[in-house]
C-alpha cells in the first residue's frame, strides 16, 4: 500500500544513512525481518528455478479435470485436467519478471529525478517536483487498464506503464537524501578537489543516498505484484503466460466444485506480498533507526 | 485555515488534470493502427468514420486536436459509445450510482472499523487482542481482493447461504420501498465489507502506530498522573493527534476504493462502473474506456486536494510549510 510506504518513507528520509552491513545484520535481528527474508527468497528461488520445480507443463492436460489435492496433483488439477501446481509455480515466475521489470525502472527514473532534483535545485527542482506529484496521484491501475485496453495485452507494456509511475515515491526520498548530503564534508572535499558535478554526483552521493530508495522497493514491488494480479483477475494479464491472478479467474467459475483453484493461487499472492511487505517494514525501521 | 494555502493547493489541481487529459489524448494517438479505430471502432461504416474524423478534428494538425479533445472533455463530452449507442456520459451515469454506494459504504466502514480496531489493538499493547488484530491485519493487507472475495463467497453465500451470491437485487425482489431498501443493503453487505477489509487493515495499522507514539508523550503521562479516567485519556488526549495519520491517506485510500472496487463488482456481479469498464473492454468500447478511466482519475486527484485540505485544518502547521 503506497500510503504505508509514504509513512515509512517519512521516517526514513532524514538522519545519516547506517553502511549496509549493519543495516542487513539488523534487519535479521527482528522476526519480522528473518520472515520476510525468508518469504521472499522463497518467492525468488520458486520464480528462478520454475522449469526446474514445476512437475508438469503448465498448459498440458495431465490429470482429470476438476481433481482435488492428491500424491499425483497436490494442489490438486482444474477444469481441463491441467496441474495446479505447476501453474502456481509458474505464476511465480511472472510474477517475478513483472515485479523485477518495474523495480529496475522505478529505481533507475526516481534516482535520477531525486539526484538532479535534489542536487541541482532551483527551477529544475520545482519542475521536477510538480511533475512527481502529478505521477504520485494518478492511479496506476487504472492506467494500467487503459494502456491494455489500447495496445492488448502483454507483460512488456505492463512493465512499461507501471514503472513509469512507480517512482514518485523513490525519487522523494532520493532527493530528501541529497539535499542532507549536499553540502556535508566529503561533498564539499570533493568539489574543491575539482570533481566534476556528474562526478560528486554518482561517486559521492549516490552511494549514500540510493540504501534509503532500495529498503522501500520492497513496499513499492508488494503493490506492483497485487496490481498484475488484479488484471490477470480480470482476464487482462498476458495470455501466453500462467499467472497467479488468470488461474484464480478461472476459478470463479467453479467455486463450488472446486475451492483448490481458488485457494491456492491467491494464498501464494498472499505469501509473496506478506514477505516483500515484512521486508519492507523492517528494513525501513533498521534504517530509520526505530529498533 | 489561510486563503493562500487553500488558492495555492486548488491552483495545483490544474497542470495535474491537464497531465490526466494528456494521458488520455496520447493513448488514443499511440495506440497502434488509424485513432479513427480506437475512437470508433472496428466495425463503423465510412460514412460514420468520417463524422468522428470530423467531430474529433482528425485531420487537423496534433495540438489543434488536443485543444478539440480537450475542449470536448471540459463540456462534459465523452464521445459515444459505439457498442451502446449513446453519450458515454449517459452509459457511466446509469451505474454511477452504484459505484458510489459500493465504495462510500466502504470507505466509512474502512475508517470507523479500522480506527476502532486500531485504538482497540493500542490500548491492549502486547497482549493477545493486539497480537491478534496485528497480525490478521498484516496478512489481509497482503490479501489479493479476488481471495478474500472467493473465500466470503464460498464460505458466507455458497456455504452458509447468508447472503446472496451476485447482483445488488434479487429477481423477485421488491422493487420500492423499505423492502427494496433491505433487498439491496442484503446484497450489499459482502461486496462491501470485502472491499473495505485491505482498507480497514491499513487504517488499523496507522492508527495503532499513532496512538501509541501519542500514548507515549508527556502530556499524556501529566493526565494519567492527574487522575483522567483511562478512556478519557485515549479519546480526548492522544486519539485525535493519532488520527492525522489516518486523515493523510484518505486520499490514497479513495484511489485504492476505486480500483479495488473494479475486481469486486466483477466478483460480485455489482453492476457499477468497474464492471462497464471490464465489458467496455472486452467490447472493445474505447470511448467508455477512456471515459471511466478520466473520471476516475480527475475524482481520486480532488479526494487527494480534499484530503490535504482536511489535514491542513487539523494541523495548522501544514499550512505555513
Amino acid at each position: 500500500m503506497s500510503d504505508i510506504a509514504e509513512v515509512a518513507a517519512e521516517g526514513l528520509a532524514t538522519g545519516p544513512v547506517p553502511r549496509r552491513p549493519r543495516l542487513a545484520a539488523r534487519v535479521l535481528r527482528t522476526p519480522t525481518g528473518v520472515v520476510g527474508v525468508l518469504i521472499t527468497l522463497c518467492w525468488l528461488a520458486v520464480g528462478v528455478a520454475a522449469p526446474a520445480l514445476a512437475p508438469y507443463d503448465p498448459f498440458a492436460i495431465e490429470g482429470s479435470a476438476l481433481g482435488p489435492p492428491s500424491a499425483v496433483h497436490p494442489l490438486g488439477t482444474d477444469a481441463l485436467g491441467r496441474d495446479l501446481l505447476s501453474g502456481v509455480v509458474w505464476g511465480a515466475r511472472t510474477s517475478l519478471v513483472v515485479a523485477a521489470g518495474v523495480a529496475v525502472l522505478a529505481l533507475l527514473i526516481g534516482t535520477v529525478v531525486g539526484l538532479v532534483s535534489g542536487y541541482l535545485g532551483g527551477w529544475l527542482d520545482d519542475v521536477l517536483m510538480r511533475s512527481t506529484e502529478v505521477f504520485q496521484v494518478l492511479p496506476r491501475f487504472f492506467l494500467a487498464l487503459v494502456v491494455i485496453a489500447f495496445f492488448g495485452p502483454g507483460l512488456d507494456r505492463l512493465v512499461l506503464v507501471l514503472g513509469v509511475t512507480s517512482w514518485p515515491l523513490l525519487a522523494r526520498v532520493v532527493r530528501a537524501e541529497v539535499f542532507s548530503l549536499r553540502h556535508r564534508e566529503f561533498v564539499d572535499a570533493a568539489r574543491v578537489h575539482g570533481a566534476s558535478t556528474s562526478r560528486i554526483l554518482v561517486r559521492e552521493i549516490l552511494p549514500n543516498a540510493l540504501p534509503p530508495a532500495v529498503a522501500l522497493l520492497g513496499l513499492v514491488v508488494a503493490q506492483v505484484i497485487l496490481i498484475e494480479a488484479s488484471l490477470g483477475f480480470l482476464g487482462l494479464g498476458d495470455p501466453n503466460v500462467t499467472s497467479w491472478g488468470a488461474l484464480a479467474s478461472e476459478a470463479q467459475r467453479f467455486l463450488r466444485a472446486a475451492w483448490w483453484l481458488s485457494v491456492f493461487p491467491g494464498l501464494a499472492i498472499l505469501l509473496a506480498v506478506l514477505g516483500l511487505n515484512l521486508l519492507g517494514d523492517a528494513v525501513t525501521d533498521a534504517a530509520s533507526g526505530r529498533r | 485555515m489561510t486563503r493562500r494555502y487553500v488558492v495555492r493547493r486548488v491552483a495545483q489541481l490544474a497542470p495535474t488534470a491537464a497531465a490526466i487529459l494528456l494521458v488520455g489524448f496520447l493513448l488514443i494517438h499511440l495506440a497502434p493502427g488509424d485513432p479513427v479505430l480506437a475512437l470508433a471502432g472496428q466495425n463503423g461504416d465510412a460514412e460514420y468514420y468520417a463524422l468522428v474524423r470530423e467531430k474529433f478534428g482528425l485531420d487537423e494538425p496534433l495540438l489543434q486536436q488536443l485543444a478539440t479533445y480537450a475542449g470536448n472533455v471540459v463540456q462534459g463530452d465523452l464521445g459515444t459509445s459505439y457498442v451502446q449507442g449513446r453519450p458515454v456520459v449517459e452509459a457511466i451515469a446509469e451505474r454511477l450510482p452504484a459505484t458510489l454506494l459500493l465504495t462510500g459504504t466502504a470507505l466509512a466502514l474502512s475508517t470507523l472499523a479500522g480506527l476502532a480496531l486500531g485504538v482497540f489493538a493500542a490500548t491492549r499493547r502486547r497482549r493477545w487482542p493486539d497480537v491478534t488484530v496485528t497480525s490478521v491485519a498484516l496478512a489481509v493487507h497482503a490479501a489479493p481482493v479476488f481471495l478474500l472475495g472467493q473465500l466470503a463467497i464460498l464460505l458466507l453465500a455458497l456455504r452458509a447461504g447468508w447472503f446472496p451470491v451476485q447482483g445488488m437485487t434479487a429477481a423477485d425482489g421488491p422493487p420500492s420501498g423499505l423492502g427494496h431498501v433491505l433487498d439491496v443493503a442484503r446484497h450489499l453487505v459482502l461486496p462491501a465489507v470485502v472491499l473495505a477489509s485491505q482498507e480497514v487493515a491499513a487504517v488499523a495499522r496507522l492508527s495503532r502506530v499513532g496512538l501509541l507514539e501519542e500514548l507515549a508523550h508527556d502530556h499524556v503521562r501529566s493526565a494519567r498522573a492527574k487522575g483522567v479516567p483511562e478512556w478519557s485519556v485515549v479519546t480526548k488526549h492522544a486519539l485525535r493527534r493519532a488520527m492525522l495519520p489516518v486523515v493523510t491517506v484518505i486520499g490514497g485510500r479513495v484511489g485504492h476504493l476505486v480500483g479495488g472496487a473494479v475486481v469486486v463488482e466483477v466478483l460480485f456481479g455489482w453492476p457499477g462502473i468497474g464492471r462497464l469498464l471490464v465489458t467496455s473492454m472486452i467490447n472493445r468500447d474505447a470511448p467508455i474506456v477512456l471515459g471511466i478511466f478520466l473520471l476516475v482519475a480527475l475524482t481520486v486527484v480532488v479526494a487527494n486536494l480534499l484530503t490535504d485540505l482536511l489535514y491542513a485544518w487539523l494541523d495548522p502547521r501544514v499550512r505555513y510549510r
